[in-house]
This record gives C-alpha cells, structure tokens and sequence, in this order.
C-alpha cells in the first residue's frame, strides 16, 4: 500500500516536469505533436522502471558508505560514493544501448516508431535525476524504486503527451506575438501547466 | 570545420544571437530549478563555464582517437569526471550553496549543452578555439541564470544575495513579496519575458506562423 501511495504521488505531486523540472529539453524539443511525444513518454517511462532498481542496488551494495561489507570485515570501512554519478551514468548509457539493440531485434515496429529517441534518452535530465533523487531519499527496498520510477516515468509521459495536445491546437488556431511564437509561448503554456500541477501539492496520500 | 576561424566569432556568438538557452534551448531544467536566488544561480553558472571549457578542451584534444561508435560514453564519462571534482569542491568549499543547489550540480551531466557544444564544436576542432568556444557559451548560459535569478529574489523575497535591498518603509506602507516568484512556474515565465525581449530585439530570430 505505501508503494501505491509513492506512485500515485510521483505521478501528481512529484511530477517530473512540473514539480522538478527535469527532461525539460527534450520536453520542449519534442512535444511538436501528440503521436512522437507519447512515444518519446513510453521511452522514458520504460527506461526509468529499468534503471531505478538496478541503481538503487548499485548504491546499497556497492557504493554506499560501508555498503560492501558483505564482501568481508575489511571492506566495512569503503565509502565509494563519490564515484556513484560516473556509475549512474555509465548504468543509465548502457541499458540505453542495450534496449536499443533489444528493441531492434525484436521488434522492428516499434523500433522504427522509438528508434530516434533512444540516444536522447542516455541524456535526459528525468532518469540520471530519478537515481539522484533515489540515493537522497534512503528507500528502503528495490521496489519501492521501481515504483517510483514507473509512476515519474508516467508523469512525465503525462506531461509531454499534455503539452503536444495543447501545442497543436495554439499552433493552428491562436494568434500569438511574433517574438513568442513556438519557443517563448510553450514556456508560458508549461508553466501555467506547472501552476495548475501545485493545486497538487496540498494533497497528503 | 573552416580554415580560419573566427575567434570572436566563436567567442561572442553564444552571448546573445546563439546563446544557448533562449535561443538552441538546451539546459534549461538546471536553468529553472536552481533560480530562485541570486546566490545558487551564480555559482551553477560558475561550476557550468568550468566544466564545458575543460570538457570541451580534453574533447578536442582526444577526437582524433575516440572511436564514433562509442563516443557518446566516452563524452559522458570524461563530463562526469570533471562534474564529480566539481562536486567535491564545492562540498568541500561551499556546503551551503552545494546543499540548495543538490541533484543539480549531478544533473550538469546530462545538461544538454555539454553534449550540444562536444558533438557540434569539439569533435571537429582545435583545443583553442573550443576552450573559447566553451566559455562563450558557459557564459551565454550563465548571465540568463543570473537574468532570471536577479528578478526572482527580488521580487519574490526582496533580497539581493541575501542581503535587503527593498526597504522596510515600502512594507510598512503596504508592498508585499510576490510569493509566485520563488515557485518554480514562474522562472518559465520570466525566461518566456526575456525570449520576448531578445526576439524583439532581433527580429531575424522569430519563427514563422
């Protein structure tokens, strides 16, 4: 139960988007219309699930300050986690390669609808920030992880598909400024979004 | 890769008619979250100036070496490396500021500039011009932070690095903080204002209806 209440939560109220700012970039560069924008959203959400648990036993097995006393008394005393940042990254570029590799194998159809997303991915801000966000937490087993990541990968996938609904129609039927046009009026649409997402944050689950 | 570069050019481009944020719109997560004071927003300006010029420099000096296959990961390890000094520095220096600015100074990693100017600049140029290129545009990144920094403080708290700039007789006489300020939406809208302002400016930048 207190798993489902976590996704619930970053889903709504620890949106990525909106509460964090995170995946901004691609966020704003991808969101053109609806149809590349969910598939960029189930992109991400699927890396997320993939990534959070395999970086939180990363951190607790390995990396946290006397993480890896299970090898033996000796190696009680071994705080790695400086290097936890080069290890997320490096975990997060990887599976990147290897889904991409997966996807294509198994499925071309979906490959060639995902496959120009999949790079972006190794840099978007929401998944390196999601194991970030992760280590600061101290959750205290993998799935309350995987649950996180599911329901922040869901946000986000939220957010993008929301925002590519609204700009296709400011697109075709609005009269906007000339020096706000695309770039300047998304952010204001964004962060009007961003305002009706705190109406959120009261909420205790 | 031209025979003569501009140095300049290359210098001076990214400050304003290719400045990274408002114009390419790349880093801007770090750009909104880390805003709502004057004091943050310098210092992330600070840390990402010195990682795109060094990362940009150690790049530039290895391209003819990286295999094109890898060189992704290879880009992103030798930024998380410079990311990870960084972050013992300013642990080490600056705790409070390191402590606001949290998963950020991380995230400069996957800041999008980094790998924007590595791919685009670095990959195809001499160690010089990419260590200007790299300050240009840390700069260009970070006087919009300081931008946008600047006016949150101000009208969100009244304060300047923390210290009172608006004076005690404007509240006794009714003035009040605007509290949005310091939520994050509103950074979208004051980086929206100053996209408004720079386009009117250089009209050959707005996008066609």
């Amino acid at each position: 139960m207190e798993n489902f209440n976590l996704f619930i939560r970053s889903i709504f109220v620890d949106n990525m988007v909106f509460a964090y700012f995170l995946g901004m970039c691609s966020f704003l560069a991808v969101s053109k219309n609806v149809k590349t924008a969910f598939g960029l959203g189930v992109a991400v959400t699927f890396m997320l699930v993939v990534t959070l648990p395999i970086n939180y036993l990363l951190e607790n097995y390995v990396l946290k300050a006397g993480a890896l006393s299970w090898l033996g008394e000796e190696y009680a005393q071994v705080d790695l986690s400086f290097l936890s940042l080069i290890m997320f990254i490096a975990v997060i570029a990887s599976m990147t390669q290897l889904v991409e590799m997966t996807v294509e194998k198994f499925s071309p159809s979906l490959y060639a609808s995902l496959g120009i997303f999949l790079p972006l991915i190794a840099v978007n801000c929401a998944i390196l920030g999601g194991s970030l966000f992760m280590q600061q937490r101290g959750w205290t087993s993998v799935w309350t992880a995987t649950c996180a990541g599911a329901g922040w990968g869901l946000g986000w996938l939220l957010a993008i598909t929301a925002i590519a609904a609204i700009r296709e129609r400011v697109a075709s039927y609005s009269n906007v400024p000339a020096p706000l046009r695309g770039i300047g009026i998304t952010f204001i649409l964004c962060a009007l979004m961003g305002i009706a997402f705190m109406s959120f944050l009261g909420i205790k689950i | 890769m031209a025979d003569k570069i501009n140095y300049k050019e290359v210098f001076f481009n990214p400050l304003s008619k290719d400045n990274p944020v408002i114009v390419q719109v790349l880093g801007i997560c770090s750009c909104l979250a880390v805003t709502a004071k004057l004091e943050p927003a310098l210092v992330m300006g600070l840390s990402v100036i010195a990682v795109l010029a060094f990362s940009n420099v150690i790049i530039s000096l290895i391209r003819n070496t990286i295999p094109t296959n890898i060189r992704i990961i290879v880009q992103l390890v030798v930024v998380a490396a410079l990311v990870i000094i960084v972050n013992q520095l300013l642990l080490a220096y600056a705790y409070d500021v390191s402590k606001q600015l949290s998963v950020f100074i991380g995230l400069i990693i996957t800041n999008c500039i980094l790998m924007g100017r590595l791919e685009a600049f670095a990959m195809g140029n001499k160690p010089w011009p990419s260590f200007l290129d790299g300050v240009g545009n840390g700069l260009g990144y970070a006087w919009i932070l300081v931008v946008v920094g600047f006016f949150r403080e101000l009208l969100g708290s009244g304060t300047l690095m923390g210290c009172q700039v608006v004076p005690q007789s404007w509240y006794d006489a009714g003035y009040a903080n605007n509290g949005l300020m310091i939520l994050p939406p509103m950074a979208l809208i004051v980086v929206a204002c100053v996209i408004w302002v720079h386009r009117t400016r250089n009209p050959e930048l707005q996008e066609k209806a």
